[in-house]
């Protein structure tokens, strides 16, 4: 396959991926701003966004605040932020348009109904009802699009070359929660019975749609720890790391089989996966939850260039 | 001028020629509701296909719609045995032109076409001299447009030697029609045409460099989706089952052409182009262009890739060189050409140019370096005004310029909105050159003017497009 | 005159480029006018250095290279033995006739401004076409300023002569343009130049003009010096126009943008032995 087609295969799903992670943080962030205020007294709830979904330099280059219309406006719409839904949907649509006869008609159809309803929509001009339907669009798409996907596609390197995309874009995602939100997720910043805390918690399972799992795995009330241990290392959790590693590498490793031939990229997966599938939260913690995960987004990006240098150019 | 309709021959004989005996009386028979049914299903056809490619929401999605008029035009076997020959000829005539031309030069030497219409002509490609081409083949994929004005008489209007479009519409008009009227299909035997990408892709296969190593490897270069031939590059590469690459797909190295895969690089022997020649290298042609591949023509001069159609063809088919055909044709092939050019003056000679400054209204002027209708006056349908700008431009430099009598064109029955009509048509076959000889698809692409009375086919100037029958027997 | 080169094109990048070809029209060949004693191209990264000719009778090198490199140099150095032949060039390799130096680029189409200027310039005599150049090459030395400012590498002979100031590619775009419009083959020439007021050191090649004037063959008219070639020049390339005999056209990966400098002399390496050949006398 062209190195280009691969490469538009990848980044088209990372960023309907993208669009997708943006809208779900745009939408628990609604949620948590709509909390009365006793609950709330430091309403950074937007900064936040902004932090786990956007680049906040960029944005104070637009910006003078950071409120609920400049943050929407940031991350939904703006042209001059390359993550924002629109812009991750017009970047979908120009890698999908480039390799139309490597996708099957239904997801180009969805893609391309997509932009087009996008680009002929108001823009951040909309109410909180109008805006929560245009939030739920966007899910619907990538929802539809990733579906028709593993539908569709033939399963050979190009729907392998989809998968990588998606898990990495996902892993970063999630890393970029964890990021911004290690904090309130301490040990020791636990006020115990703490209604803002556990809103705080409660909002990244929100975010991440973990909400139901939680329970369902951990079987008790919102512990950070456990928390963590959901988005970090709990394979089961579709988003969890540990869980997009399993999937790199598995389809890495299905790409090498092909092409008869392995390389950095399949060794660097597998070596993070490994460390992923033996270490437990405490040790995590131990390290320092900041500095581990900040390592983790180094690699990850590290990952991603030498799939780029492998495969992609 | 008496009009030869290609259905009933000239106006008022009454009578049917054979060919259409069978769709005359279906014409008759089929209820105008059920054609009006079968166009509107035709153009869901080609929307679909049409638009997935094109894509629609795109401003230039709806240039690729080109009108698809749903009548098949029906040539009869005698009638195509002698177009195929006069085709077979005259390509083989243009190979050894181009081959001359970019070698001995025997041709000017003998002084049948002066040497400054060919050195001071943007299409003579100077690099190309001296420079040997696998088999002496230049011009792999031509198209030949040709008009019909009577029983007899086909007249050849244009080479193109280029990159020569449309084959994907003679490809899809053949697929719909068989699909729409299967009855009517069936009651013909009419010769296929499915069979142009197989025999394009052992075409292109037959040109590849001797490697002796291994299945040469072949790919068609396009300029990129925002091309408006797009549709027909990927349709191609799609049939031809090789990639569609773009110039940022290919790199040069030690003079090889490699493709960047995700298997790392793999050598490329043959490059179906569809990119100008001024835009293949920005190391040797424009610098500033980004649809080329810096090094490809280095990698040419070595020998390492063949590119169809080869550099510098466009000679052959520049409208002042055209009007030597008949001469280069004797001159290569001893023999008489089986196809006549449109009788043609040329305005660079004294005598052409006066007969021409006086005939103006009845006659088709053309620039010399123009395409597609533009830079055309059409003298029986043009106003005072456009005939006295044209008069001016052609004593400011009368040697752009040629001069034709404004033929009658054939017409064929037409699906129009007030029913079935004539319309005048011309034809473009597709003729491929190969290491083992010229071979011709049956029939081509048929172009129609869709407005009554109108000359012009060209699609840019509202023209369509028919599938086009030749009949085994 | 025995002249002596030095000539390094020196490319920092912003990043390791990942592969680089050049075509460089660098090497001037000896023809009845020049005699190379030696020549020498070095590029300081490690690269595939091949020598062909073009159709024009250029020697060309094609030069790639894989490299993680984050500057290039290119050193030309060498040493040619010239003869003043009042302008005529003789013993030059072609393949192509002259009629194909009456064609136009899209560098060199003249305007009516640029057409009209020709004529009146060059008091145009077909029967005294030598004058007739001399002429034009003199108002074009007399009315185009030389400027290093307003143009670049893509500026037409009618931009440059509608701004009247260019450098000496651009005075050579103007003559050319000119010379054709009369019905006059010219062609553009890239070389060297030794300077008259004997500064060594300059920041780029020269360009002058060829046209061809019956009965002589070939003449170099140097519109930026307002004379016709002599001992002085150097010739390296010829072309259509400065694309065809460019030194350096070039395309790489990666690297992102570049700055390029030039480290250039020309010299008279003989004046020594003159001056010692004055002693023994």
């Amino acid at each position: 396959m062209l190195s280009r087609t691969a490469s538009n295969l990848f980044w088209l799903f990372r960023y309907t991926e993208r669009a997708d992670f943006v809208a779900r943080i745009l939408d628990a962030t609604m949620r948590l701003a709509a909390l009365p205020t006793s609950y709330n007294e430091e309403r950074n709830e937007w900064n936040s966004a902004l932090a786990s979904a956007g680049n906040v330099a960029l944005f104070k280059q637009h910006y003078d605040t950071v409120n609920e219309d400049t943050v929407r406006d940031f991350l939904a719409f703006s042209p001059h932020n390359p993550s924002s839904i629109r812009n991750c949907l017009a970047s979908a649509r120009i890698n999908a348009r480039a390799v139309r006869t490597a996708l099957t008609a239904e997801m180009w159809e969805t893609i391309n109904d997509a932009w087009l309803e996008l680009k002929n929509s108001r823009g951040n001009d909309m109410d909180r009802d109008a805006f929560s339907d245009f939030l739920e669009f966007t899910k619907t798409v990538s929802l539809h699009f990733d579906g028709s996907a593993y539908r569709t596609m033939l399963r050979n390197d190009a729907y392998y070359f989809t998968r990588l995309g998606v898990s990495i874009e996902r892993a970063d995602n999630t890393a970029r929660i964890l990021d911004v939100k290690y904090h309130v997720l301490l040990p020791e910043s636990e006020r115990v019975g703490g209604s803002l805390d556990y809103f705080q918690w409660t909002t990244i399972l929100r975010e991440v749609q973990a909400h139901t799992a939680y329970h369902w795995v951990y079987r008790e009330a919102v512990k950070p720890w456990h928390v963590a241990d959901l988005l970090i290392l709990n394979r089961q959790m579709p988003r969890s790391l540990a869980c997009c590693y399993e999937s790199l590498v598995r389809h890495l490793d299905l790409i090498a089989d092909i092409y008869g031939r392995r390389g950095p990229s399949q060794r660097l997966a597998a070596t993070t996966s490994a460390q992923l599938a033996s270490s437990r939260i405490e040790e995590v913690f131990g390290h320092g939850l900041h500095e581990w995960v900040g390592k983790f987004i180094v690699e990850n990006n590290q990952l991603g260039a030498e799939i780029a240098e492998q495969y992609l150019i | 001028m008496p009009v030869f309709d290609e259905m009933n021959g000239v106006a008022g004989s009454g009578e049917v020629r054979a060919p259409y005996e069978q769709l005359k009386h279906w014409l008759a028979r089929t209820p105008r509701e059920l054609l009006d049914t079968r166009r509107s299903q035709a153009e869901l056809f080609f929307r679909r296909i049409g638009i997935t490619f094109a894509v629609y929401g795109d401003e230039a999605a709806t240039e690729r719609l080109i009108p698809f008029d749903i009548i098949p035009r029906i040539i009869m076997k005698k009638e195509w045995d002698i177009v195929s020959r006069g085709l077979q000829q005259r390509v083989k005539a243009l190979n050894m032109f181009l081959a001359d031309l970019y070698g001995k030069q025997d041709i000017l030497r003998a002084g049948i076409i002066p040497p400054e219409l060919i050195f001071t002509n943007p299409f003579y490609c100077l690099e190309m001299q001296g420079l040997k081409v696998p088999h002496d083949i230049y011009c792999h994929i031509a198209g030949i447009d040709l008009v019909r004005v009577d029983e007899e008489t086909f007249y050849v209007l244009e080479d193109n030697a280029r990159t020569p479009s449309g084959v994907s519409y003679m490809l899809e008009n053949r697929e719909v029609t068989m699909r729409l009227f299967p009855e009517l299909y069936s009651r013909h035997r009419i010769m296929p045409v499915e069979n142009y990408p197989d025999a394009l892709l052992a075409c292109l296969q037959s040109v590849a460099p001797r490697s002796g190593r291994r299945e040469p490897n072949v790919a068609v270069l396009t300029p990129g989706q925002f091309n408006s031939a797009y549709y027909e590059h990927s349709f191609l590469a799609d049939k031809l089952g090789v990639e569609l690459v773009e110039a940022t797909d290919l790199f040069v190295k030690d003079d090889v052409v490699y493709m960047r895969t995700t298997e790392g690089p793999q050598r490329l022997d043959v490059l179906y182009r569809r990119v100008d020649d001024e835009y293949l290298d920005p190391l040797v042609f424009k610098p500033d262009s980004v649809l080329g591949v810096p090094g490809i023509f280095g990698a040419y001069q070595a020998g390492n890739i063949t590119l169809a159609n080869a550099v510098g063809t466009g000679i052959a088919d520049d409208k002042a060189v055209y009007t030597y055909m008949p001469e280069i044709v004797k001159f290569y092939t001893g023999e008489e050409p089986i196809l006549k050019n449109v009788p043609t003056w040329r305005c660079r000679d004294r005598e052409s140019l006066a007969y021409v400054l006086d005939n103006l209204p009845d006659l088709v002027v053309k620039e010399v370096n123009g395409s597609g209708g533009y830079g055309m006056l059409v003298g029986p349908h043009a106003t005072k005004g456009q005939i006295e700008e044209f008069r001016h431009k052609l004593k400011a430099d009368p040697s752009n310029f040629i001069a034709q009598p404004t033929l009658a064109l054939s017409t064929c029955p037409t699906f129009v909105a007030s029913g079935v009509a004539p319309r005048h048509v011309d034809l473009r076959p597709f003729v491929l050159s190969g290491a083992d000889g010229v071979e011709i698809i049956p029939g081509g692409l048929t172009r129609v003017a869709l407005k009554e009375g109108s000359l012009v086919v060209n699609s840019s100037q509202g023209g369509g497009t028919k599938d086009t029958w030749v009949l085994g027997a | 005159m025995r002249v002596r080169i030095e000539h390094e094109t020196h490319y920092e990048y912003d990043s390791p480029i990942r592969a680089l070809i050049q075509i460089l029209r660098m090497t001037p060949r000896s023809y009845a006018g020049q005699h190379v004693r030696r020549w020498r191209i070095e590029p300081n990264i490690d690269g595939h250095l091949r020598q062909t000719e073009d159709a024009l009778g250029n020697i060309v090198h094609h030069f790639s290279a894989e490299s993680g490199a984050r500057s290039l140099s290119l050193q030309v150095s060498g040493e040619v033995e010239t003869t003043d032949t009042g302008g005529v060039v003789k013993g030059g390799v072609t393949r192509a006739p002259d009629v194909y130096f009456l064609r136009e680029t899209a560098l060199t189409a003249p305007d009516e401004a640029l057409r009209v200027f020709a004529r009146e310039a060059s008091d145009f005599k077909p029967d005294d076409v030598l004058g007739s150049m001399h002429r034009l090459n003199n108002r074009i030395n007399a009315e185009v300023t030389f400027d290093t400012a307003p143009t670049q590498v893509v500026t037409t002979a009618n931009e440059a002569f509608a701004m009247r100031s260019g450098v000496c590619q651009d005075l050579t775009h103007i003559f050319v343009a000119c010379a054709r419009h009369l019905g006059v083959p010219a062609r553009y020439v890239s070389g060297y130049f030794v300077r008259i007021d004997g500064v060594v050191d300059q920041d780029a090649g020269h360009a002058w003009a060829e046209a061809q004037v019956p009965g002589l063959g070939w003449v170099g008219f140097d519109p930026a010096n307002g004379i016709s070639t002599t001992d002085a020049h150097v010739r390296v390339a010829v072309g259509l126009d400065y694309l065809g005999a460019a030194p350096i056209r070039g395309s790489r990966w990666g690297g992102g943008g570049e700055t390029m400098a030039v480290k250039l002399t020309v010299e008279d390496a003989g004046g020594s032995i003159q001056s010692q050949q004055q002693n023994q006398g």
